[in-house]
């Protein structure tokens, strides 16, 4: 019972890693570059709802209501000034600036918060759950985060499919040139996509930050574990991201039952098996891979 | 009776110029003359020496795997890890000679860095640069988890170089093993950039996929950067755990820490990616900032990862590029110039 209740709980945490993938996939399915400072920005997001619910003693999700919007408006002036410039100035330039900005800033928050560790209030659902039997737990905080997830997918779905902004998101990601041409402003376009990439990111760091402990350099963690979820998932496509989460998930939360000391090394084990497999695959030449899977 | 006349060629292709042959030289020669620096110069500058030489060697290491082989990594510090750990494990545990644990502990990253090639570089961008963190995180978590490598906590070789040698003689010992490495390296990389197959990997530099159509092995010409890359990395590893003792596995400032990365990205584009003389001069700035720029760690990395995005996209080709651009000026010729 302990094996199912771990791999239930590993489901349910893959919604957390889900989330928090969103945005890097995006970003890699419109713009073909790989944020390497998604992150430090999920960290920042839960950093400002700390600042708020600190000062200003409201809970976690009403901190969230100004962060979001807040989000939205660094994505886009992120894009405008730094990666824009990047993007044009070849396939390297975008990683080794986002790493730049991982690096700035992971130590602006060391310098403005200490090297403490902190944790956001999640209020009482955080620690309320239904008791199934003496074994089988359901924690509330953690369904409501999977229902979070499969929302933010599911509206960024139908975001895609049925406005207009999401038709000219797919027409941009296919061929920027040709968008341009029939008149899509391709820039603002991406300053858009990266606008909601930053916006899912710095929802995903607040309850990263809810269910456990954070420090300046979380960051890190998170955009392993985004990417982790990424790329088990197939890079670019956005269900296969949540189903990558719940792979990540589980494989976690199996290994912390064997010891609790192997959560992510257990992990990165399952991330390295997939793309061991994907060569051999590949080297086999057999493509059973969709083409969106391919990294 | 043809009216145009075939174009003669004009022009002449060197290699070897009256400035990079007198630089070349007076650089060998200013290698054997630090040779003889422990002769003369105190503790203080030897140690600051051994400092600037392996910032020599990760910067011109990864500036070999992203400047000729377009792979961006962020985590070499896996096998700057392995390097200091490998020492450890030998000379500690085995009770060897910490230089040969040193040597033998290269060979060793060296045959680890094989099947990864075969397994990470089928990634290519983004994907390969976190793949590569997963990597050193991996690497970082075993050893954390092996108590008898001392666990979270750290351990030191301060015994295993204290059994053998004097401090007068570590630090001796230590800055030429530094310096030999550095220069090895140096030269290895020279004559690789020089031969066929430095051709074809400035070819998948310029365009990965234009060189495929030619007829260039993308994949091996990637797969022995990569293995360079990783017995450098290794070495350099050795070199700071044998010149600060102790070290961490766990942490952003660590044996395996992303620090490491972010100085060697720093190294190689102020100085100038795909430059072979570039690395070299990002590690003398490196080295001015740490010994006067900002001492408190906070400031000092957010100034490293600042001037990296400022010069990735405004000085893209970073001081050296800028300067060969200006006076078409070549030192350590790895390129063919065409002269008038």
């Amino acid at each position: 019972m302990n094996w199912v209740n771990a791999v239930f709980h590993g489901i349910l945490l893959g919604g957390l890693y889900a989330l928090l993938a969103t945005g890097l996939s995006l970003m890699f399915g419109v713009m073909r570059i790989i944020n390497l400072a998604h992150g430090a920005i999920a960290l920042l997001g839960a950093y400002m709802a700390f600042l708020l619910v600190e000062h200003a003693h409201i809970s976690t999700y009403l901190a969230l209501l100004p962060v979001l919007p807040g989000a939205l408006v660094v994505g886009y002036v992120l894009q405008r000034t730094m990666l824009e410039r990047s993007l044009r100035a070849g396939e390297l330039v975008p990683l080794l600036t986002t790493f730049g900005l991982l690096i700035v800033i992971g130590n602006l928050l060391q310098y403005f918060f200490s090297s403490d560790v902190h944790s956001l209030p999640s209020g009482r659902i955080g620690t309320a759950s239904w008791r199934v039997s003496s074994h089988f737990t359901v924690p509330w905080f953690d369904a409501l985060i999977l229902g979070v997830a499969i929302a933010v997918l599911g509206g960024l779905q139908l975001l895609l499919r049925r406005t207009q902004m999401g038709r000219e998101l797919r027409a941009t990601a296919a061929d920027p040139d040709t968008a341009e041409l029939l008149g899509v402003d391709a820039r603002r376009v991406y300053a858009w996509a990266t606008a909601i990439a930053v916006a899912t990111a710095a929802l995903a760091g607040a309850f990263y930050a809810m269910r456990s402990a954070f420090d300046p350099f979380s960051g890190a963690t998170e955009l392993i574990y985004a990417f982790e979820a990424v790329v088990i998932g197939g890079l670019g496509s956005l269900w296969g991201t949540l189903l990558g989460g719940i792979v990540l998930g589980v494989a976690q939360t199996v290994s912390a039952q064997i010891d609790v000391q192997y959560f992510a090394l257990g992990g990165h084990v399952v991330f390295l098996a997939v793309l061991i497999l994907r060569t051999a695959l590949q080297a086999g030449g057999l493509r059973m891979l969709p083409r969106g899977a391919s990294v | 009776m043809s009216a145009i006349a075939a174009p003669q060629p004009r022009g002449r292709v060197e290699r070897w110029t009256a400035v990079s042959v007198s630089f070349t030289a007076g650089l060998a020669a200013l290698i054997g003359l630090l040779a003889f620096a422990p002769l003369v110069l105190g503790e203080n500058s030897l140690s600051n020496l051994i400092q600037l030489y392996f910032l020599v060697i990760l910067a011109i290491m990864w500036n070999a795997l992203a400047g000729y082989g377009g792979l961006v990594s962020v985590g070499q510090q896996a096998f700057i890890g392995i390097g200091a750990y490998g020492v450890v494990f030998l000379s500690v545990q085995h009770s060897l000679n910490p230089y040969l644990a040193m040597l033998l502990a290269t060979l060793i990253g060296a045959a680890i860095s094989i099947p990864l090639a075969a397994i990470m570089l089928w990634l290519r961008g983004g994907a390969f640069a976190i793949g590569m963190w997963v990597v050193a995180e991996v690497f970082a978590i075993l050893v954390s988890l092996d108590a008898s490598l001392g666990g979270g906590t750290g351990t030191s070789a301060v015994l295993a170089f204290n059994l053998r040698y004097t401090p007068d003689q570590r630090l001796r010992y230590t800055y030429w093993a530094a310096l030999g490495t550095a220069a090895v390296l140096l030269v290895v990389l020279f004559v690789l950039l020089r031969s066929r197959l430095g051709a074809s990997l400035q070819a998948i530099r310029d365009d990965e996929d234009a060189a495929r159509s030619v007829g260039v092995r993308v994949l091996l010409g990637k797969g022995v950067l990569f293995v360079l890359a990783g017995a450098g990395c290794t070495a350099a590893g050795t070199v700071i755990l044998a010149w600060q003792l102790s070290i961490l596995p766990l942490g952003p400032d660590s044996i395996f820490g992303v620090n490491w990365s972010a100085k060697m990205i720093f190294m190689v584009l102020v100085g100038g990616l795909g430059t072979f003389e570039g690395p070299i001069l990002g590690a003398v700035v490196l080295y001015l900032l740490q010994t006067y720029g900002p001492q408190n760690g906070v400031w000092y990395f957010t100034l490293l990862g600042g001037i990296a995005i400022a010069v990735a996209l405004f000085l893209p080709r970073g001081l050296w590029g800028a300067v060969r651009d200006r006076y078409t000026l070549q030192l350590l010729p790895v390129g063919y110039r065409l002269r008038r």
